[in-house]
Parts: structure tokens; C-alpha cells; sequence
């Protein structure tokens, strides 16, 4: 079972936070900043595991983790699952941000956590891996977004919000001119990361 | 109303979406506390608003500032409001805030049921979806409850995207509901074949799971799991079943016999890691619960070994971190095979990454022997000087010790090395774990008696140089080691050549800086000190001497006498009172020495940790009763036991004891002793219980090699281990040589007491003996103890619920609880309209009911007593619902006399919520299990049900029972298909294949198995006939077997029990487009509520509303026939009128029925 999935930059500011038992808000907050202090040391030429002792209640979790230029992404499991085989699913998570996002980055998910949600909605549930065919989740993030836009169109006319996954790019440029940014965001580099790992088309 | 949708548009602009948010977030960084305040004011004002878009851009936004740690559970019910919202874009924001924040303590939940339920049932699959991923993050005991029936139908929905969510979600449930886990199974089970490779490995993930924390129940599943583990291609879905596999095998030996093959395959042949690596662990699994007889043993542990290494040796860290994680596994069962590859662990300990080096750490722990345990500590000893980083420094010290002090010190052969070790780590800077030094160095000193000489020398050396240790303050720690060289030093002080000066060390101003505890046992052990002191100079009679270091003590002692530790303190005002006496004895020339040592005279026993709980109770005696009457509450409150001072467990805190007179200590001591004497369970370790230092030490004590203490004294009085390393070097090959040179000889010679005497005691398998004399003394623990009996289940584990049989077959009491019409919510609320849409809608009935008045009133009464009479059986804890019932009905009873009939319905209404409920009596135990076929071999029994996802399928589950000694195995099930049904046979196979049972059954098993069927027309009754072909097999051999069935598909099978509200029912009625049929049936005894309970159960129906000896009944077929019946009961009969879409059915209906009732 996996028992939490958190996102973070590289400051510790929480991206995404997804925890499959209830936990009051002040402790969700205390776990993000512990688990960031403790991958934040480690560099990135040294092993994705860790173990957490008793941070999130048990002693049977660990964390798994892989760094993306500015993002960390934590899942914390027990020991019922492969850990290289979520490593594996952080990557298949990451590709398919990529995919829905086009070239995804940090801002895509600093003002999009709503559609993260929902993109992880369709590889975990409850703590549990439900789909690892990224055009199978691919497929179907798209036919419910499209699902969506039909309601946004007929109904209420096109809304801001409902800007649609291609509207994000321009509207992160258009932020960080607004905000002026210190350091530009850059993308989420898929390709030169190495995995050494079972190769993902083995894998699936 | 256009005006108003536009305004509303305009609104929105101006309204924040979640992007306006994050950005405001951004650009207010200063007062982000603030700006965010402000924001939450305008979303609880958006929230106010009617317009449910304006509303889910507030949910939406308040989900984001739920991640920042704010809580928005106070939004509850808004987020429920735009969950139900019809557009499926606002319901998934609200399904989304929902999973963030929703948990068990939510009390709005309740409302959700209902939304849910009609979420799960929507047309759009995508609404489900979000339904069910809601729903796995919030689920609570009563959901999961009222919604169990639900998911389990939609593990048979047609789309997989729905099938594959509410498995896993069922998971959830079973946690929350374990009820509903035996009634599901059998659909869970299915669903490991399910056609979809994504259904499959969603089942596969939740009985894994569920096999986790109950593996026993699921064996009987391995069979299914290792043909998936043969056939299935998905590395996802073979990690998990061999992994679950892991958990199998130490419950089934055999089960692991049969892995070994084709897991060793994998290994050879799989590309992906992760796969080996699993397979790896499962062998390991498997080889650990095996008995050590199998001679293929060492190929596969040889093969796993090889493939760790070369994992470890890989470049990518992660696979190193996992090879050695493997490796200690194997550590536990076969240290041989992983001792060869120290070389590699050594290396692993040099590596940049810390998980690494710990995991290395781990492993050598299990590694060390006689033979290395040296050369290991000094590698690590290295790595202690080197980390950087307090956090693995404090690990590598914990190891170090752990290592040498594993299974009683049983691998040091050294103690003066062990000690010098310990004595080095003193100088570890900021460590934490300067208590564990002290425990190790009293631990050794104590037992190792050979040592203590030794000891109390090196301890006298950091005494001497304490400053050093306790100079920083942030090295703290490290000061504990103080304590336990000052009570070393004291305690033997018969061993210290310069006893004068340790003294002096302990007296310096210096040592008024330290912790008050540390302090205390300081002013205790020199007293120890100063008694040793004085018995010497008094021997050798100078006596100027002995003065001279009374003086000291008084001069010195009264630093203490200030400190602001009260221990501290009330020992030194004593000793100093003691001391002043002494002084003027000696001004006297009274010899006193002998006195003084006399206070500390016995011997210390270590005791065992948990002695004192395995002291066994003496017979007779009640630790639990009372001696004296119990005292009142309020008292016992006021005495919970205080912990004043200062924690020192575990360590020997004999200097406790208050100070008293001389005398008055020694008649004490004397009484001590003799009550020790005769005390059964004070084991009496060396013959004389007085201490040693009357007599010379033994010669056979003094250690061994001779050590050239100025080497380790340079360093500031500090030693060095090293030197031990080379001198154990030449002792163990002199030790060679002299072997050597005796077998020459061929003469067993007794040696010089140095070397040879304790030759016998540990002649090790590495024919290394220890260089002391180890006379390792044990703990103490009282006769007859108890083995220990330790539970270690918590008992509030949640998985511990799930721990149920799913072999038996199912009861009907076990049946998941269907969604029922409950009339209670109309009647709550006294809305002027409801009751006239009940009327209306009764019109049809009324008439009827009009005729029977009479003859009901009767029947009523009748009932009535029964009724009360049962009430006065039910239990004490029904009382009060019963009463209050019993008072409502007199009530009803009496309105119903008064009030004119118009009235009626609304009270009738009343009625039939009081009796509709159909568990309020007793019903005796049905199976909807029938007979299909039986020989001495085997009994099969089975239970058809209608598929709501699918109109032409119905499921039939068959129960094989064997009933002979023999084993059944090859079972085949086959049945000829008709043109109207046929068994859905996989694809690619002819009609006239069977279809393989997909378990084994040993002698008196009984499994199930359920078999598709497809049906074009569901109006008649159908029969089927059919073969189950078998092996048996037995110790004679095995034998071909047949047996012939007809699986009978009655019309009520095709059924499927639809709750359906009253007014609904009534329009049915009246649209007219149903065809009537009737039947009657004598001689029936049975209650009406039976009846109905048999109706219901056996043939579908569900209860619409019942008054009296009359109730109203539906049912809905797969194909969505409605069913309508109208069931009431005379006086020795009951005759049924039936209204259905389709004659024929209602007719085959009705028949069945009708031979059903005849048999009650």
C-alpha cells in the first residue's frame, strides 16, 4: 500500500499532497518539512530509498523518491510493494504529466494542483496502484477533460478555469513575467534522467 | 431569469479562480498569513452564493489551501453540496475536496450515502469514477456498510475502468465492514481471470493485501496464483503474486517445493530488476521456511547470493541498497554463504551513501566471528574517525557495540582489547550515546572478573583526564562514561596502583561541573576509595599518611556538601560527618580502617533485566486481592507513585542506601547476608561472599599478554586498540605454533599458567582460545522462572478483523445488507403533501383493503398478542425500542378507532413500519443453496443470480463438497448448451469443451467455483443438463469419475431484488400496461412473516410495504421485467395476485412460487 504521495520544490513549498489515512493539517504540514529535510541532504547520485522511522505512524514505511530539476516526488510505502517498482511509477507519473501538460513544469503545477489531482487519481487510488499503462491513464484523463470541456461550453461558456491542459503553458510564462520569478522554472527533464531501473517498456 | 444568469456571469469574472489565488499567494509573500485570511472571508461568502459554479470555485480553491496545512473541514457540508451537483466537472471538485479532507470524525458524512449511491449508479462511467476514487479516501464503517452492495455490483460492470476501481475499492471496505469480505469473495476470486489485464491486477493487489495479514486463510488460493504466476506476462502482477507467495510459503512447505523451479527460471530469464529482485527475496523466503534437508538447498542459495553480488557491485545505488537489504536476509539462515563476500560488505562501508553504508552496517552485525571480529571493529573504528555527520557516527557506535557485545560477548576473545575500544570511543566528540559506553564498561567489568584489574587501571586514566571528556559542554554525552569509570575505580579499587591520585582526581573543583548524578556517585565511590586508602597506609603503618588523606576529604568534600543536587548533597554532608569522626579516631589512634571497609563489604551480582518479573508467584498467594478494604477514589487518585530523582535504571545503584551509623549498617549487612543466605533465589556466584580485597588477587587472574602500558598511555593516558589487532596477530600464531610443536611431541603437557589453562573452556571451531580467562559471569534470574510468554499481537491491529474463513460456504446471515425502502424519512417529515401523494397513490388498494377490513381488525388482534408475547422473550437490550413500539401501536389502535377511515392510510403507513422491517423476529436459517447433484464422492450444490450489468448473463456459483477420503483433482465441469442458454466458455474453446474447476479439493474440502451463463429469453423456466468430470486419487491409484446433473434455472433466478418506494409501485400499477395473474395456495401454517421472508428470499422479491396479513412485493428481472405482487394471507391460506410485463414469466413466476408455499 502506498500511504502518501507528496510533491515538493526544492525549498520544501508542497506541490501536491495525497495522504491515504487522515491526518489532522498541522501534521500533514510537520511530515511534508520532515521528509524534506531528509531528501533534501541526500544528493542526487545516492540511493532513492529511505527510511523514515516512525514518521508517518509505522515502522514497515519508506520513503521512495526521485528528484526532477526542481521537484521532489515522495511516495511513502510500506512493504507490500517493489521498490523499484515504484520508482518506476513516479516515472510513469512524471511522463504522464508531461504528457498532459506538454512539457510539463514546476508552475504547471503550482497553479494546476486541481488537474494533478486528477491525473493521480487515475494511477492511485486509495493508496493503491490502479493503472501503470500510461496511455491507458493518458486516455482517460483526456476523455474526462473532454468531458468537461462539453459541460463548460454548453453550459456556462468557457471559463478561466476551465482553460483546458493546453491553455497552461502560455499562462505560466504570462506568471512568472507577472511575478518575476528569481529563477526561471525549467522543464521537467524526462529524457536525461537514467534509469537504470528495469526499463519502462520492459516494465509494462 | 436571463438577467439573472448573466449577472451571475459577471459575478464570477469578478470572482478569484484558483489560479487569481495561487497567484495573490505569490505576490504576497510578506503577509501570505494574512492575504490568505482575506481570501478564505471571500470564499465563505462565495460559498453563500446560489450558483453552484460560484460555489465549486470556492471548494476548488479552499482544496488548494487545505494542502497549505489550513484546515477547511468547516466547509464540510458545501463540499457535499457541490459534490452532488449534476455537471461532472463541479462534482469532481467536489469529490477532490472531499478525499482531501473527509475521514471518519466527519459527522456530515452520513448525508453522502445517498449521493453516492446515485453517483455509483450513473450512466456516465466518469461519474462513478470519481465516486469510487472519493469514496476510497473517506470511506467509514457505516458507508462501507450501506454501500458494500453496491461496489460489489460494480465488479461486474461492463466497462473495466469501472470494474478495476471498485476492486481496489473494495479493499477499503473490507477494512472498514469485514462482514462483507466472505459474501464478496467468491466475485473477487472471479475477477483474477477477469479478461482485462488491469481488472486482473487490481484483484490480484487487494487479495495480496489481504493475504498479507491473514496469509493461512488465502492457501487455498495458491494453487490459482501459481497458474497466474506460469501464464501472466505483467511484471506488475508477478511482483505482486511472488511476493505474496513470500508470505505463503511459511505456512506450507510444500507450497515453497514446488516455487523453486520456476522462480529460479525467472530469475535466469527475467530482464526487468525489479522482478529478479522480488524473486530473489521469494527463494530466500521459500529456503528460509524449508527444512534444511533438500539437497538442491545450496544450488539456489548459491544462485541468489550471485545474483545480490551482482546487484551490490551494480553502479546504480539503488540496486546496491536492495542487494544488501537481500543479503542480511540470508544473513539470518545461511552466514556462510554471505560471509564469503565480506570484502564487498567491508567496501560498501567506504560508500558515499549513507542508507548504504547503514545497510552494510546491518550486515556485518551478522558476519563477525572470533576469527575476524578484530579486524571488522577496527575498520569500523576507522569510519568513525572519518564520518562526518553526528547521525551515522552515533550509528557506527551503536554497531561497534552491538557487534562486540551480540549473544553475551560470545566473539571477543579479548576484553582488554574490548575495553580499550570502548575506552577510544570516549573520545568521539557531541555523541549521544555516552550512557551505552558506561553500560558496556560496568557490563564487562562486572562479569569478566580476569579484566577488572585492567579496567579499573584504564578507568583510573579517565578519571584522570576527565577534564578532557567533560571540558565541552556540547560533548555532554560523553560524560556518562565518568560515571561509570568513578564507580569502576571505587567499587575495585583493591585492583588500582595509584589510588591516591584517582582520588585526588575525583576530589578536583572540576568535577562540581558535571551532572548531578554523575556527581553523586562520584562522593560515593571515593569513599570506596578512601577506605582502600586507608586500610593500606594503616598496614603499613603510616599513619602521618593516612591523616594526610582524611584531611584531604574534609577539605574537599564540603564543595559538594553545596551542590544544588539534593543526591549530591545529602550523600556528601554524610560522608563528611562520617569522615570528621574517623578524624578524630585517628587523632586518637584508634585504628579504624578495618570499620570503614567494612561499610562496603559483599559482592555485586549483576541481576537479569526481567528477573524480577519471572519471580514466580508463590502458591495461595492472590496478587490481585484486596489486603485491606479498597480504598476510596478520590485517595487512590492522590497516590500515583512520583518519580522524583533521577532515572538510573539498569544501572547497580547499590550505593542507594541511606547512610547510617557504623554499627547499625553492619548489623544490618550481617542480617542481609543471612537472609541472602537462606533466600532460594539469590544465587551465590562465588563461594565467599565477602569481597576479595582481604586476599591477594590470584595469580590466574592477571591477564594474560603482557601489555606495555606506556605505548597507550602517550596520547594522553588515552590506549590504543590497535596494538591488540597485532598482539592478537602473534599470540593466535605462538598459539599455532605451540599447538604444532605438542602434536609433535604427542604429549599433552601442562602449559604455563599464561597460556594453557583455559585452552579446554573454548577450544572454538576457528581453534582460536581467548587470551582471558572468560568467566563471563551469567545474569542472575530466580529459580524456576517462567519461560516468557509475551504477546505480541496488538490486539487492536484492524487487519486483524479480516482474519476470517473463505472456504466455508456462505450463510444467508452473511449476505450483504441490500438497499431497502425505508418509509421512515416520509413519515419524519409532516409535510401537508406527502400524506396526499400517499393516498392518491393507495387508491387502488384501498378498495380492496376496504373489503377486508373486517376480517383484519381480527386477524390484527390476533397478531397482536403474538407479537407481545415475543416482545417478552426478546432481550433486556430491546426493551426500550419495544416498549416504546408496543405504546405507539396502542396508540395507533386507539386514533384508529376514533378517526374516521379517510385517515387510515396515513396510519396504516405507521403500521407497516413497525412490521415491515423483516429481522424483528427470528427467522429460521434458509440457504438459497440448492441440491444439484451428489455421489459418495462429491456433493454439489448451487445458487444462480441474475448479473445487473449485464440483461442475458446470470452467474451460477457451485459449492463442490468432497465427501470421500480420496483426493479430487481435474475437475471439469461441462453442461449441453440449449439454444436459449449456454455456458460462457472461454474464447477460442468449442461448445462442447468444459470449463476446468479451478481448484483442487482435498478429503472433506468443500470450494466454489461460479460459471457465466448467457441467456436470450428469461421467461421460462430452463434446465440444463450437464457432466462434472473428476480424478480421484487415492493410495490405491487414481480413478476416472462422472457425475450427471441438471442445473435448473428457475424464473426467480433470473430476478434480481430492486427495492422500489411505495408511490413509485403505485404509478406502476396504474399504468396499466402490466398483465394480472393470481394464485392461491391451502393449507399454509407458517407466520406471515415467514412466508414473506421465503418469498423474499428464495425468489427476489423485497418488501414495498406491508399492513397486516397483506403486503405488496417487488422484483425487477435482468432484462427489466417488473414484478408486482400482492401477497395476502387468510386464515389457513394465501393466495397471490401478480402483475408482470410479460404473462409468461409472471405465470412460471407464480407456479414456482406456488410450489414453494405448498411445501411450508
Amino acid at each position: 500500500m502506498i500511504n502518501a504521495i507528496l510533491v515538493f520544490n526544492n525549498h520544501g513549498k508542497p506541490r501536491l499532497v495525497r495522504f491515504y489515512q487522515h491526518l489532522a493539517e498541522e501534521v500533514q504540514q510537520q511530515i511534508i518539512r520532515e521528509t524534506f529535510h531528509l531528501v533534501l541532504k541526500r544528493d542526487d547520485h545516492i540511493c532513492n530509498f529511505l527510511e523514515c522511522g516512525s514518521l508517518f505512524g509505522g515502522s514497515d514505511y519508506k520513503l521512495i523518491y526521485r528528484h526532477y530539476a526542481t521537484l521532489y516526488f515522495v511516495f511513502c510505502v510500506d512493504s507490500s510493494e517493489s521498490e523499484l517498482g515504484i520508482l518506476d511509477l513516479i516515472q510513469v507519473f512524471v511522463e504522464t504529466l508531461d504528457k498532459c501538460f506538454e512539457n510539463v513544469c514546476e508552475l504547471d503545477l503550482i497553479f494546476h494542483m486541481d488537474k494533478v489531482h486528477h491525473i493521480l487519481q487515475e494511477v492511485v487510488i486509495g493508496g493503491m496502484v490502479l493503472e501503470t499503462n500510461m496511455n491507458e491513464i493518458v486516455a482517460q484523463v483526456e476523455a474526462q477533460s473532454k468531458l468537461e470541456k462539453a459541460e463548460g461550453l454548453a453550459v456556462t461558456g468557457p471559463s478561466r478555469r476551465q482553460g483546458g491542459l493546453s491553455a497552461a503553458p502560455s499562462r505560466a510564462v504570462s506568471a512568472v513575467k507577472n511575478i518575476n520569478l528569481p529563477e526561471i522554472p525549467r522543464n521537467i527533464n524526462i529524457g536525461d534522467i537514467n534509469i537504470k531501473v528495469p526499463n519502462l517498456s520492459q516494465f509494462m | 431569469m436571463a438577467l439573472k444568469m448573466v449577472k451571475g456571469s459577471i459575478d464570477r469574472m469578478f470572482d478569484k479562480n484558483l489560479q487569481d489565488l495561487v497567484r495573490g499567494i505569490r505576490n504576497h509573500k510578506e503577509d501570505e498569513a494574512k492575504y490568505i485570511s482575506q481570501c478564505i472571508d471571500e470564499i465563505k461568502q462565495e460559498l453563500k452564493q446560489d450558483n453552484i459554479a460560484v460555489k465549486a470555485n470556492a471548494v476548488c480553491k479552499l482544496t488548494y489551501l487545505q494542502m497549505l496545512g489550513y484546515d477547511i473541514s468547516w466547509a464540510a457540508f458545501n463540499i457535499i453540496e457541490v459534490m452532488s451537483a449534476s455537471k461532472f466537472t463541479f462534482k469532481r471538485i467536489g469529490y477532490l475536496a472531499a478525499s482531501q479532507c473527509f475521514h471518519e470524525g466527519t459527522d456530515v458524512i452520513m448525508l453522502t450515502t445517498n449521493q453516492i449511491r446515485k453517483d455509483l449508479s450513473s450512466p456516465n462511467q466518469y461519474d462513478t469514477g470519481v465516486a469510487l476514487t472519493g469514496l476510497s479516501c473517506f470511506v467509514t464503517p457505516d458507508l462501507a456498510r450501506d454501500l458494500a452492495n453496491d461496489i460489489m455490483t460494480l465488479m461486474s460492470h461492463t466497462k473495466p475502468y469501472i470494474r478495476k476501481k471498485a476492486v481496489l475499492i473494495m479493499y477499503k471496505v473490507f477494512l472498514k465492514y469485514p462482514e462483507s469480505l466472505r459474501p464478496a469473495f467468491p466475485r473477487l476470486k472471479e475477477k483474477l481471470e477477469d479478461p482485462d489485464p488491469g481488472v486482473q491486477s487490481a484483484a490480484v493487489n487487494v487479495i495480496c493485501e489481504l493475504a498479507r495479514r491473514n496469509p493461512k486463510n488465502y492457501l487455498s488460493l495458491a494453487p490459482l496464483f501459481f497458474k497466474l504466476m506460469t501464464s501472466s506476462t505483467n511484471n506488475w502482477v508477478l511482483i505482486k503474486i511472488i511476493k505474496l507467495f513470500g508470505a505463503l510459503t511459511p505456512l506450507e512447505p510444500r507450497l515453497g517445493k514446488k516455487l523453486i523451479e520456476p522462480l529460479t527460471n525467472l530469475i535466469h530469464s527475467t530482464s526487468a530488476m525489479s522482478l529478479l529482485y522480488e524473486c530473489v527475496n521469494t527463494v530466500i523466503a521459500v529456503l528460509i521456511s524449508l527444512s534444511s534437508g533438500m539437497p538442491n538447498h545450496s544450488a539456489s542459495i548459491q544462485l541468489c547470493v550471485q545474483k545480490l553480488r551482482i546487484l551490490i557491485e551494480d553502479s546504480d545505488q539503488n540496486l546496491k541498497y536492495l542487494g544488501l537489504l537481500a543479503m542480511s536476509k540470508i544473513l539470518k539462515t545461511h552466514p556462510k554463504s554471505v560471509q564469503s563476500h565480506k570484502d564487498l560488505i567491508l567496501q560498501c562501508l567506504d560508500d558515499k551513501d549513507e542508507s548504504i553504508r547503514l545497510r552494510a552496517l546491518d550486515l556485518l552485525y551478522g558476519m563477525v566471528s572470533k576469527k575476524n571480529l578484530m579486524e571488522i571493529v577496527k575498520k569500523l573504528m576507522i569510519h568513525v574517525d572519518k564520518a562526518e555527520g553526528t547521525t551515522y557516527r552515533d550509528e557506527l557506535l551503536t554497531k561497534i557495540i552491538d557487534i562486540c557485545s551480540q549473544s553475551n560477548y560470545q566473539y571477543i576473545t579479548n576484553f582488554e582489547w574490548y575495553i580499550s575500544i570502548l575506552v577510544e570511543l570516549t573520545r568521539l566528540e557531541g555523541t549521544r550515546h555516552g550512557h551505552l559506553i558506561a553500560a558496556q564498561m560496568l557490563d564487562v567489568a562486572i562479569r569478566v572478573k580476569a579484566i577488572r584489574k585492567f579496567a579499573v587501571s584504564q578507568m583510573a586514566m579517565l578519571l584522570d583526564n576527565a577534564h578532557l571528556i567533560a571540558s565541552n559542554t556540547q560533548r555532554n554525552g560523553i560524560c556518562e562514561v565518568l560515571y561509570a569509570a568513578a564507580w569502576i575505580c571505587g567499587e575495585f579499587s583493591e585492583h588500582l596502583e595509584e589510588a591516591n591520585q584517582t582520588l585526588e582526581a575525583m576530589l578536583r573543583p572540576k568535577v562540581t561541573t558535571l551532572p548531578g548524578h554523575i556527581q553523586a556517585v562520584y562522593v560515593q565511590n571515593m569513599v570506596k576509595l578512601y577506605a582502600s586508602i586507608l586500610q593500606q597506609k594503616e598496614q603499613s603503618g603510616e599513619k602521618e599518611a593516612a591523616q594526610e588523606i582524611t584531611q584531604l576529604m574534609i577539605e574537599r568534600l564540603p564543595q559538594f556538601v553545596q551542590s544544588a543536587d539534593l543526591e549530591v548533597q545529602e550523600r556528601a554532608s554524610c560522608i563528611l560527618q562520617l569522615i570528621k569522626y574517623i578524624q578524630k579516631l585517628q587523632i586518637k589512634e584508634v585504628p579504624v580502617a578495618e570499620e570503614v571497609i567494612a561499610l562496603f563489604a559483599g559482592e555485586l551480582n549483576p541481576v537479569a533485566p526481567k528477573a524480577q518479573k519471572k519471580v514466580p508467584v508463590p502458591e495461595g498467594l492472590d496478587l490481585d486481592a484486596w489486603i485491606n478494604e479498597p480504598p476510596s477514589d478520590s485517595e487512590s487518585e492522590d497516590e500515583k507513585p512520583k518519580t522524583i530523582f533521577h532515572d538510573e535504571e539498569q544501572r547497580h545503584s547499590r550505593h542507594r542506601q541511606p547512610e547510617i551509623d557504623e554499627e547499625e549498617l553492619a548489623r544490618r549487612r550481617e542480617a542481609r547476608k543471612q537472609e541472602q543466605a537462606n533466600n532460594p533465589f539469590y544465587i551465590k556466584s562465588s563461594p565467599s561472599p565477602q569481597k576479595r580485597y582481604q586476599d591477594t588477587p590470584g595469580v590466574e587472574h592477571i591477564p594474560v599478554v603482557q601489555i606495555d602500558l606506556s605505548v597507550p598511555l602517550k596520547v594522553p593516558g588515552m590506549p590504543m586498540s590497535d596494538q591488540y589487532v597485532k598482539l592478537e596477530e602473534e599470540r593466535r600464531h605462538k598459539q599455532k605454533l605451540e599447538k604444532d610443536k605438542k602434536k609433535k611431541k604427542q604429549k599433552k603437557e601442562k602449559r604455563g599458567k599464561h597460556h594453557r589453562h583455559n585452552s579446554l573452556h573454548t577450544e572454538s571451531e576457528e581453534d582460536i582460545a581467548p587470551a582471558h580467562h572468560v568467566d563471563i559471569i551469567t545474569e542472575e534470574m530466580p529459580e524456576n522462572a517462567l519461560p516468557s510468554d509475551e504477546d505480541d499481537k496488538d490486539p487492536n491491529d484492524p487487519y486483524k478483523a479480516l482474519d476470517i474463513d473463505l472456504d466455508k460456504p456462505l450463510a444467508d446471515s452473511e449476505k450483504l445488507p441490500v438497499q431497502r425502502h425505508r418509509n421512515v424519512e416520509n413519515l419524519k417529515s409532516p409535510d401537508s403533501e406527502a400524506p396526499l401523494v400517499e393516498k392518491k397513490s393507495k387508491k387502488p388498494k384501498k378498495k380492496e383493503k376496504k373489503h377486508k377490513e373486517k376480517e383484519r381488525e381480527k386477524g390484527k388482534k390476533k397478531e397482536k398478542k403474538v407479537v407481545e408475547e415475543e416482545d417478552e422473550k426478546k432481550k433486556s437490550s430491546k426493551h426500550k425500542k419495544k416498549k416504546h413500539k408496543k405504546e405507539k401501536e396502542e396508540k395507533s389502535k386507539d386514533k384508529k378507532k376514533s378517526k374516521k377511515k379517510s385517515h387510515h392510510s396515513e396510519e396504516e403507513t405507521t403500521e407497516s413500519v413497525q412490521n415491515g422491517t423483516l429481522d424483528d423476529e427470528p427467522l429460521p436459517p434458509m440457504s438459497s443453496y440448492r441440491l444439484l447433484a451428489e455421489n459418495p464422492y462429491i456433493k454439489m450444490t448451487y445458487d444462480i443470480q441474475g448479473n445487473l450489468q449485464n440483461d442475458s448473463q446470470v452467474t451460477v456459483s457451485v459449492i463442490f463438497e468432497n465427501k470421500s477420503t480420496s483426493f479430487l483433482k481435474s475437475m471439469e465441469l461441462n453442461v449441453l448448451d440449449s439454444l436459449n442458454t449456454k455456458m460462457l466458455r472461454p474464447e477460442g474453446s468449442s461448445v462442447h469443451d468444459g470449463i476446468p474447476v479451478p481448484f483442487q479439493l482435498p478429503p472433506g474440502i468443500s470450494n466454489e467455483a461460479q460459471f457465466v451463463f448467457t441467456l436470450q429469453s428469461i421467461v421460462m423456466a430452463q434446465k440444463l443438463k450437464g457432466t462434472l468430470s473428476f480424478i480421484v486419487k487415492n493410495d490405491e491409484g487414481s480413478t476416472h469419475e462422472k457425475l450427471d446433473f441438471k442445473l435448473h434455472f428457475s424464473c426467480a433466478s433470473y430476478l434480481i431484488t430492486t427495492p422500489c418506494y411505495s408511490d413509485a409501485f403505485a404509478k406502476l400499477l396504474e399504468s396499466g400496461d402490466l398483465h394480472m395473474s393470481s394464485i392461491k395456495v391451502d393449507g399454509i401454517s407458517i407466520s406471515f412473516q415467514h412466508l414473506l421472508a421465503k418469498i423474499c428470499f428464495h425468489h427476489h422479491f423485497s418488501v414495498v410495504e406491508r399492513v397486516d396479513s397483506c403486503a405488496s412485493m417487488y422484483s425487477r428481472s435482468i432484462q427489466g421485467h417488473h414484478v408486482c405482487l400482492l401477497v395476502k394471507k387468510g386464515e389457513n391460506s394465501v393466495s397471490i395476485d401478480g402483475k408482470c410485463n410479460d404473462s409468461t414469466l409472471l405465470s412460471n413466476l407464480l407456479d414456482e412460487m406456488k410450489e414453494t408455499l405448498s411445501k411450508c
